[in-house]
């Protein structure tokens, strides 16, 4: 694909905001956990509300639930493979379960952290975070995207996991405006649905949907940034209309985004859901993140591929 | 300041229960072990040797120790205190009763379906500041706690109560080091030092020795004391505060201390007191009352 110029990645992004938000909102405070995205003098006046715990995920979580049940908000930093695999019983029980506004800023999130390999890619953090009660599960797309549903979330008053990615990656087209909670409908389509969140995902559907118009086949093209809560209505009725989905995302297929989506349509519109996501085993190669993802098969041929067989296979 | 979680924060100061009615610890004491014995003798039973090795720590921290006002549970001036050994619940419930959280009617229901009072505590219940019960987050939420008394410029104090055997935790070490790095002399953990664990010794299964040099080496201020004496424990616990370290209290102490038949027992972690048990065990305590 052609890719449009490079703008800030969304820990960029994530950075910059919550540098205005501490400045704006005592009760907010940073803790990070080594990560390097920033250091005290980046909150000039609001120093002393950023707190480098160190390298110790499991404790920033449970110190992050101590400072909410007192009051304040906590913005946690840590990479994705960390919150939700090492760090996730203290998010389950500490932080969750007592309901409490604690946001966790996931980067490297997906194979985002590339050549780093399966020790820091992040393919299991949305089956892990959207099954906890009272859980916002949030997947950035671009800078714009992060920015505008990171400020939606700060109101939120229970926990918010914010996935994010490593480095910039291409801005989405413009499209309606970005509402937590609600897909954002791209494109509209009668023949099948493209519904993809995350980053490369949301843009190869639209790749996906340009090779399938040149075809003859109309899709419609949802960015689903919000994992939980689902937008399940929207889900169910471009399925309803279309009468196929394919779901792409950057994340193993069980548990995931797809599995969200399947989950829900089985109840609220059966439709056949092709559910296009990494397969079942560690991505143990160098490689950037595209790269990695070209690999895997998420891309917008496999897409398009997908959206034919399930138009030939509908089953209403 | 006041948060989606907490009641709105009164404005009344919190106070020593202590201080307004000066109470016989050991008294009280007797009344907690009382209640712990009649709530293993529930439906479910309950963890009676490590909730009896807790008595006097919990006694002596919210009767002597801690500024806490009943009315007022969520109060910002309150000192805090964490069961990070949640299966010590029922003492804990005992205790919060007793210093009159709620009416100590209300334990009769521990165990019964339907029932907030389960064997690990809940902020269903008042007086419980968090749920604990999985071993090993209780002083990470400390650190929280004691982080958020810091930036409120308030003198508050964080207790975390650990048992000796979840100290084998990783995650214990990993906020020790962090608490101390942060330099938080607000902060007070108490280990129930009772030896014992479900299948063994501690010394046996994953000795801890030697305890207080491992806490030393992780830069915090330690007192070695009789678990079961008050006035070491007040002692312990009302020592000012030294500057940057965080402070721990090893007690010593006895796995179901007030029942000879599971003193220092493996068995008495938990145990379910049938009829006759029952009448043993509350004999025993009146026997220890009146020695």
């Amino acid at each position: 694909m052609t890719a449009p110029v490079k703008v800030r990645s969304s820990r960029e992004v994530y950075r910059d905001v919550l540098v205005e938000v501490l400045a704006d909102d005592e009760r907010a405070i940073c803790l990070d956990t080594d990560t390097g995205l920033f250091a005290g003098v980046d909150f000039g006046a609001a120093a002393r509300r950023y707190v480098n715990i160190g390298i110790a995920e499991h404790t920033v979580m449970g110190a992050a639930a101590g400072l909410a049940k007192e009051g304040r908000v906590p913005f946690v930093n840590t990479m994705a493979a960390f919150a939700a695999s090492r760090a996730i019983e203290a998010v389950k029980i500490d932080i969750a379960y007592n309901n409490l506004p604690v946001r966790i800023a996931a980067t490297h999130s997906g194979v985002s952290a590339g050549h780093l390999g399966p020790t820091h890619h992040a393919l299991e953090d949305l089956a892990a975070m959207r099954v906890l009660p009272n859980m916002t599960v949030v997947v950035a797309a671009d800078a714009a995207t992060t920015e505008s549903l990171l400020r939606q979330a700060l109101s939120l008053p229970g926990p918010v996991y914010l996935r994010l990615g490593r480095n910039a990656t291409p801005d989405l087209p413009a499209g309606p405006p970005v509402r937590l909670g609600e897909a954002q409908v791209l494109r509209q389509g009668t023949d099948v649905v493209l519904a993809a969140c995350g980053a490369y995902p949301v843009l190869s559907a639209i790749e996906a949907a340009d090779l399938l118009a040149a075809e003859g086949v109309e899709a419609t093209v949802l960015h689903v940034h919000t994992v939980k809560p689902l937008d399940t209505a929207t889900l169910a009725a471009a399925a309803g209309f279309t009468g196929a989905v394919v779901t792409v995302e950057e994340h193993w297929a069980a548990g995931g985004f797809g599995s969200a989506v399947a989950e829900a349509l089985t109840e609220l519109m059966p439709v056949r859901v092709h559910r296009l996501a990494l397969p079942d085993e560690f991505v143990g190669v160098s490689g950037s993140q595209r790269f990695l993802l070209d690999r895997a098969g998420v891309t917008a041929a496999a897409i398009a591929e997908r959206a034919k067989r399930s138009m030939r296979g509908k089953i209403r | 300041m006041s948060s989606s979680t907490l009641a709105p924060p009164s404005t009344v100061a919190a106070v020593s229960v202590d201080t307004a009615a000066g109470v016989d610890l050991a008294e009280i004491a007797a009344r907690i072990r009382e209640h712990v014995v009649d709530m293993c003798a529930g439906p479910e039973g309950g963890h009676v040797g490590g909730s009896m090795s807790l008595v006097e720590i919990l006694a002596t921290l919210y009767f002597r120790v801690m500024l806490v006002d009943p009315r007022f549970p969520a109060s910002p001036d309150r000192d805090v205190l964490l069961l990070s050994k949640g299966h010590g619940g029922i003492a804990l419930y005992a205790t919060l009763a007793e210093a009159g959280f709620f009416p100590a009617e209300r334990l009769a229901g521990y165990g019964t379906p339907g029932s907030p009072l389960m064997a690990h505590p809940n902020t269903a219940v008042p007086g419980v500041e968090m749920p604990t019960g999985s071993l090993g987050h209780g002083l990470a939420l400390g650190i929280g706690y004691a982080l958020a008394a810091r930036l409120d410029e308030s003198d508050r104090r964080t207790f975390v109560i650990m048992g000796d055997g979840e100290l084998q935790e990783g995650s214990v070490w990993e906020s020790a080091s962090v608490a101390a790095a942060q330099r938080l002399d607000n902060l007070v953990a108490v280990v129930d030092r009772n030896g014992l664990q479900i299948t063994g010794g501690t010394h046996e299964v994953n000795d801890l020795e030697p305890l207080a040099d491992r806490w030393r080496a992780f830069g915090w201020r330690v007192f070695e004391v009789d678990g079961h004496d008050v006035d070491a424990l007040t002692d312990a616990l009302t020592t000012e505060p030294e500057n940057g370290r965080p402070t721990v209290v090893l007690a010593r102490t006895v796995k179901g201390k007030g029942l000879p038949m599971v003193e220092n027992q493996i068995r008495s972690h938990y145990a379910k007191l049938g009829g006759r048990a029952h009448r043993l065990a509350r004999a025993a305590l009146r026997e220890g009352r009146s020695s």
